[in-house]
């Protein structure tokens, strides 16, 4: 058992946590902030990306005691706080970027950190160059995120919309 | 009209079943056999149930009394023999996850080992008939003279085709929470269809179905694989049985490999003759396939054949084989999915020998009736896609020379195959009422990402002549009107004619209607229905390395009534987004020495990822069929899957000149 202090969509919490306990699971089942989903709890899908300091972060692969004093924004926070929705949450209504919904919280999220991430990608043709966001980078960037109902044209198209 | 949980889905909102919490919740975790073959010889618990937080661990040392024990793959911990590596043999209870997933790995099984067999080969001698093919199809058919067809022919292909083992992996694992109240029990579930569920949830554990109460009102995909109730929720139910507790249970990802279905690998042989112009004189499919030791399930993968071209000798068959591996299921098209790679890559085979247009191919072998049963389709538009397709994809500039296109390091090809899907409708029941100055219509139907909740807005809109605003539709909860379920394509026939039928009484009688369509289900023959597309791909093999792109893939369709465009679309689409990591990724292989499936994870299966998709479009044809529904629409769920993996093949035969017969298409083998 270890306590942390973690602040979570601007609301700080003190907790004491089990060294198990993944950020995830400290989100989903200790502060029901549900939005964040598992969907493999590997680091291999993406659904549970969350703003961790600003970066974007797969929250099944921090263990809770490691996030001691950081900032978290899940996609419960990536609104302006009055039920107002984030650029890129109404960007993916307009375009019916998702299905299920499950990796939507995460595609959310990922996309958020991604808009603010500089530097080439494995696609960049000059790697001294920071490119434009074009359909590829961001096919590129978004690839950490899966999505089984196969909605990535639309959220390429979604993503494109806010950055321009 | 956006999608109406739209808001819900994007900020967080949308409750999925795990992210229920009632009262003083449990957590379970499953404690899975490590032989593939055997019995249980002993199982210790003691380990821990010492470690602090532990509240039980359930086995068949002291078998839960159950309902019903015909479902074996339901029957939780009542037997001490082992059918597949995987399967269940304790339940843990603890505290939290934490604590259930560490006295999992404490609980001492035992076993006695014996030799096992997981390998499907056409030369098994266990090979058998079943006596239906899912869902009550005949095993077997054959209609006029197929040797003879055969042996007549001026061309004929003779090849046989392999699909492997895939998961449908839908991105929210399979999770229940089950709550004990008053001898009556709540199931949240991730369930593709709450009534189906609630009914066999109430045979299993011994309870009246009106003591049983399944939600589930929002599902994270399901593809099949959530369709019919899995082990992971009577296991929830037992474990808040046992403990007097409400008890939560995700399964994990891995373990979905084994107790939450997958589709049978397939092997197809495809025998097609035809005259010197290419009219068709023989088809000849027959198809090897594999089911449990426990629970005979068998595909339909040589159905669509009965459905698709015209011919004078037409022969199916299905040959079964029982192994020691988890029972396959349903996944998304199944039957059509695999079946459909077969035939159009073996249609593919045949237009390159007879030296003829793959589309003029099958424009020439257009059938006036359904091939099999001989009854006339109540539409069928395959023509219209194929030359729609061919006028939006450019094939009029197509050269059919294989192996001949170079882009810089990357051979150029072009493929087209057919899609075909039932348009089936099962009956629902519905009640629409007029409340708080708009309406409700209440019905136990399921959206699993399709976009029901919406569709069936619209059609309630349309039939009570009001603004989308003013419906709303309840869904995902078996104390709503009976519904059938999320599957073979069919939810917005059968809730749709149940909420139209619910909508006019209403209009009718004032306040109330409700709507059984039984009887106007059972009056649905004298006609084949079904939807039908063609799909168009175009793909680059990189000369040395295999590396194998997709550029465009466009799909069009026929399929009645168009109820949502922007749903359709994301519904096509996705489904051959599906089909392209069917084409190009997707395998569950099986590892014969500890006969378990070896990559069951979504780092070693690989299904698509952005990058993967490059230009994916899909249009429709507008298509009056009178004879479906009162919507005039026919199902969009799977067709989008069936077909993308024939035209991705054939284009690559078109690139490379290589005609490869066996999914997945990866780079090992365009450069071996």
């Amino acid at each position: 058992m270890a306590e942390i202090t973690v602040r979570v969509n601007g609301t700080e919490h003190s907790l004491i946590v089990d060294t198990r306990l993944s950020l995830l699971d400290l989100l989903r089942e200790r502060l029901g902030l549900t939005g964040s989903k598992k969907g493999c709890d590997h680091g291999q899908c993406g659904a549970c990306t969350v703003l961790i300091d600003g970066r974007r972060s797969n929250a099944c692969l921090a263990l809770a005691v490691t996030c001691d004093g950081l900032d978290v924004t899940t996609v419960e926070g990536l609104g302006d706080g009055d039920g107002g929705l984030h650029p890129l949450q109404a960007a993916f209504i307009e375009h019916d970027a998702f299905q299920c919904g499950y990796c939507t919280p995460g595609q959310l999220c990922s996309a958020a950190g991604m808009l603010t991430e500089p530097g080439p990608s494995a696609v960049t043709e000059d790697l001294m160059e920071d490119p434009p966001l074009t359909p590829a980078e961001i096919r590129e960037r978004m690839s950490g995120n899966l999505c089984r109902c196969g909605a990535y044209v639309n959220i390429v198209t979604a993503i494109e919309g806010v950055r321009r | 009209m956006n999608r109406v949980e739209a808001y819900d889905k994007v900020t967080g909102r949308a409750k999925y079943a795990y992210e229920y919490g009632v009262g003083e919740v449990a957590y379970a975790h499953l404690v899975q056999s490590t032989i593939a073959r055997g019995r249980i010889r002993s199982i210790d618990p003691g380990q821990a149930l010492a470690m602090p937080g532990v509240i039980a661990v359930l086995s068949s040392d002291d078998p839960p009394e159950l309902g019903s024990l015909d479902d074996a793959e339901l029957a939780l911990l009542q037997s001490r023999a082992i059918a597949y590596r995987g399967q269940i043999v304790a339940v843990v209870v603890a505290e939290t996850p934490e604590i259930a997933r560490a006295a999992e790995r404490a609980v001492r099984v035992e076993y006695d080992a014996e030799p096992h067999d997981v390998l499907l080969r056409p030369d098994h001698p266990g090979l058998y008939p079943p006596e239906k093919v899912n869902p009550g199809l005949p095993t077997d058919t054959e209609r006029g003279d197929v040797a003879g067809g055969l042996a007549d022919a001026a061309v004929t292909v003779d090849a046989t085709y392999t699909t492997p083992t895939q998961h449908n992996n839908p991105m929210e694992p399979h999770a229940a929470l089950a709550v004990w109240a008053d001898g009556g029990l709540t199931l949240y579930d991730s369930s593709q269809g709450v009534s189906a569920e609630r009914a066999t949830a109430a045979k299993v554990l011994g309870l009246p179905p009106e003591r049983v109460r399944v939600i589930s009102r929002h599902v994270g995909g399901g593809f099949g694989s959530k369709g019919t109730i899995r082990p992971h929720a009577v296991a929830a139910a037992l474990a808040a049985r046992a403990t007097g507790r409400p008890v939560k249970i995700a399964v994990t990802r891995q373990q979905m490999f084994e107790v939450t279905g997958y589709r049978t690998p397939t092997i197809q042989r495809l025998r097609l003759g035809a005259d010197a112009d290419g009219r068709l004189t023989a088809i000849a499919h027959d198809v090897v396939e594999q089911t449990s030791t426990i629970v005979e399930f068998a595909e339909q993968t040589a159905t669509p054949t009965r459905v698709m071209y015209a011919t004078p000798a037409l022969r199916t068959t299905h040959r079964l084989l029982r192994l020691d591996l988890p029972t396959p299921s349903w996944m998304r098209a199944p039957g059509e999915c695999p079946g459909m790679y077969a035939l159009e890559s073996a249609m593919d085979e045949l237009a390159v020998a007879a030296g003829i247009d793959p589309i003029e191919l099958r424009v020439m072998n257009e059938p006036l009736t359904e091939p099999e049963s001989g009854l006339p389709f109540s539409s069928r538009n395959l023509v219209a896609c194929l030359r729609e397709g061919a006028r939006r994809f450019g094939w009029e500039r197509r050269d059919p020379e294989p192996g001949i296109r170079l882009d810089g390091r990357w051979l150029v090809g072009t493929g087209v195959a057919s899609s075909t899907y039932p348009a089936r409708r099962m009956a629902s029941r519905a009640t629409a009422t007029a409340e708080d100055g708009g309406f409700i219509v209440r019905i136990a139907a399921a959206d699993i990402g399709t976009g029901a909740r919406t569709a069936l807005t619209r059609i309630a809109a349309q039939t009570l002549g009001t603004s989308t605003e003013r419906v709303r539709v309840e869904i995902g909860d078996s104390a709503l009107p009976q519904a059938s379920l999320a599957g073979g394509s069919m939810g917005t026939a059968s809730w749709g004619s149940a909420v139209v039928k619910a909508c006019e009484a209403m209009l009718k009688n004032g306040a109330v209607g409700s709507a059984d369509t039984t009887e106007d289900v059972e009056a649905d023959s004298g006609f084949a229905r079904h939807a039908f597309g063609a799909q168009f791909a175009e793909v680059r093999v990189d000369i040395d390395t295999g590396e194998l792109r997709v550029p465009r893939l466009l799909g069009v369709f026929a399929a009645g009534r168009i109820i949502d465009d922007s749903l359709a679309r994301s519904q096509f689409i996705g489904g051959m987004t599906m089909g392209m990591g069917m084409a190009l990724m997707e395998e569950t292989v099986v590892d014969e020495e500890f006969g378990d499936f070896l990559n069951h994870d979504l780092a070693q299966y690989h299904v698509a990822a952005c990058a993967d998709v490059l230009d994916i479009d899909a249009v429709w044809i507008e298509e009056e069929d009178p004879y479906l529904n009162p919507m005039g629409s026919k199902g969009i769920g799977e067709i989008g899957i069936v077909g993308t993996a024939a035209a991705i093949a054939n284009a690559v035969y078109h690139a490379t000149g290589r005609r490869i017969r066996d999914l997945p298409i990866t780079p090992d083998k365009l450069v071996s």
